[in-house]
């Protein structure tokens, strides 16, 4: 079957989807984009985190034809997500634009050269990234719950980040880094 | 496979009428599982994302009607004062990104022992509106659940509300896991008091091939509170009468051992879990019932 939705401010199509594909296959298979990562398909590691209608969800237990007509954003938009947020401004990001993300002339190490959303600029500087297997996930999660509660405490950001685990860091640099943003975001108001 | 998108409650009632088979869809955290894993392959899909109706909920005098697919997160956000048991519960599905898509309607059509919301429902008090092209029924929530994963909906019917009794008291919910985040249970406890109509009422959760209520336990209880005037003197309840409750509530129990624990862990953590959540409930009623009658 045919799906149709929006990517990251961009209408799309995806052809040949299977009926009981996840919207997770057709992200990364169909429109080559793998930012949402693939680590266990059964909702329990949330490296697939993306937003449905503006809603956190694990795109592994979203069915491909449930997302027709709907609004999705990945780890790959969330730069223009934020800014589309900070100075209301809606380009979206393209397909190309999306795939070719890191391929930029990117560092690695300081994020130089490409454009980050505060979040992601955080998890850099608190060196809250290792594998970097969870970070997709974890950044679409945090910016969402920045957007939704500025000023949060250790608790609510535990509770925001408890269906994402990462396998490296021990999460507290993850603390780090989502505390580091929320203050960031305070002194940009 | 076949995808069938109903835009209405109609379509997705005539949807069902013709393929019997097909597989409903709401959230998805229970259908997609099997569908990756490959140990499930429905020959229709049926998705009711694009049911409205579904996602709404109305608060009536007595009851509050509850959209089979309204998600978890709602229920935790705009329920509380309502439903306090079924939103404790809620919030202790899964994670939040799961609690954004699952709700009560996908609990109930898996049915499993383990499903979170049913203690609280059994607790609670409520039923279950089904309907299928031939017409709608209420199934009361005690004769919803039939065996392990097993309900009582026809092949043709939908769950369309969860009619909940509105808390006329003090509820509360109570699980065993090894974690705080993302942790099936290893058994759960539900508890409501119901001082208009001066019951209890106990739900638990895996602990049993289907969830179940304590009824020999809750009729202890009636009647003790009811002989020592508890529910008007506000007093203490004794802890013979508590410890007694709590035996009753393990005795309910049916359980098996699984790698999430074994059958007499179950046991006694149900027993734990009654006198706790008794114990809170009546703390609060004590409470609410000194501040009505004033310092005056
Ligand atoms: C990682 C993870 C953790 C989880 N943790 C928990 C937990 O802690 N506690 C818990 O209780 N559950 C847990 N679950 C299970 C699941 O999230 C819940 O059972 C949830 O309530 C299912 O709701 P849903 O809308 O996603 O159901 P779906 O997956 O869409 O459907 C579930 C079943 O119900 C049927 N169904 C759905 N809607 C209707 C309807 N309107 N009429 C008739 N049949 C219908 C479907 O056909 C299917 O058989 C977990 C799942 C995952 C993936
Ligand atoms: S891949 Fe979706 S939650 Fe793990
Ligand atoms: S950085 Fe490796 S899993 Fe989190």
């Amino acid at each position: 079957m045919r799906v149709n939705f929006t990517v990251n401010g961009r209408p799309q199509e995806a052809d040949d989807v299977w009926e009981g594909e996840s919207l997770l296959y057709v992200l990364r298979e169909r429109l080559g984009l793998p930012g949402s990562k693939n680590a266990c398909e059964q909702g329990e590691c949330g490296s697939c985190t993306v937003r449905l209608d503006g809603v956190p969800v694990c795109s592994c237990l979203v069915a491909a034809g449930q997302v027709e007509g709907r609004d999705v954003v990945t780890v790959e938009g969330l730069a223009d997500h934020a800014r589309q947020r900070s100075c209301g401004d809606a380009s979206g990001t393209s397909l190309d634009e999306a795939k070719g993300w890191q391929a930029r002339g990117t560092d690695s190490q300081t994020g130089e050269g490409a454009e980050l959303a505060p979040i992601q600029q955080a998890f850099i500087d608190a060196g809250a990234v290792q594998c970097g297997f969870c970070t997709p996930g974890l950044l679409v999660a945090a910016d969402e719950m920045l957007e939704r509660n500025p000023d949060p405490t250790d608790a609510d950001i535990r509770e925001a980040l408890s269906g994402n685990l990462c396998r490296c860091t021990g999460y507290e640099k993850i603390m780090d880094a989502v505390r580091l943003a929320a203050a960031r975001q305070q002194e940009a108001v | 496979m076949d995808f069938l998108r109903p835009a209405s409650w109609e379509e997705a009632l005539a949807a069902k009428a013709e393929h019997p088979t097909a597989v409903p869809i709401a959230g998805g955290t229970d259908v997609m599982v099997e569908i990756n894993f490959d140990h499930r392959r429905p020959e229709y899909l049926l998705d009711l994302n694009r049911v409205g109706d579904l996602y709404e909920w109305e608060v009536g005098e007595d009851s509050v009607r509850l959209g089979a697919s309204v998600p978890y997160t709602t229920i935790m956000e705009r329920l509380r004062a309502e439903l306090p048991g079924l939103a404790l519960a809620s919030h202790t599905v899964a994670s939040p990104q799961i609690r954004n898509r699952g709700g009560v309607g996908g609990n109930l059509g898996t049915a499993s022992p383990a499903g979170d919301a049913h203690p609280a429902l059994l607790a609670a008090g409520a039923e279950v509106e089904v309907e299928s092209v031939r017409g709608s029924r209420r199934i009361p929530i005690d004769a919803f659940y039939t065996g392990v994963k097993r309900n009582a909906l026809a092949a043709d019917e939908l769950i369309k509300w969860v009619h909940i009794d509105r808390a006329d008291g003090p509820q509360q919910f109570s699980k065993v896991g090894t974690r705080n985040a993302m942790v099936i249970a290893v058994c759960a406890f539900g508890l409501a008091l119901h001082p208009s109509t001066r019951t209890v009422r106990t739900g638990i959760g895996s602990a049993a091939p289907t969830p179940v209520r304590a009824k020999a336990a809750e009729e202890f209880l009636n009647a003790a509170l009811e002989e020592g005037g508890f529910w008007d003197n506000g007093k203490i309840i004794t802890p013979s009468v508590a410890k007694r409750f709590a035996e009753l509530c393990s005795g309910a129990c049916n359980p098996i051992d699984d790698v999430r624990g074994t059958a007499s862990y179950r046991r006694h953590a149900v027993g734990v879990m009654a006198r706790r959540t008794l114990t809170w409930t009546w703390e609060s009623y004590r409470g609410t019932a000194a501040r009505s009658e004033g310092v005056a």
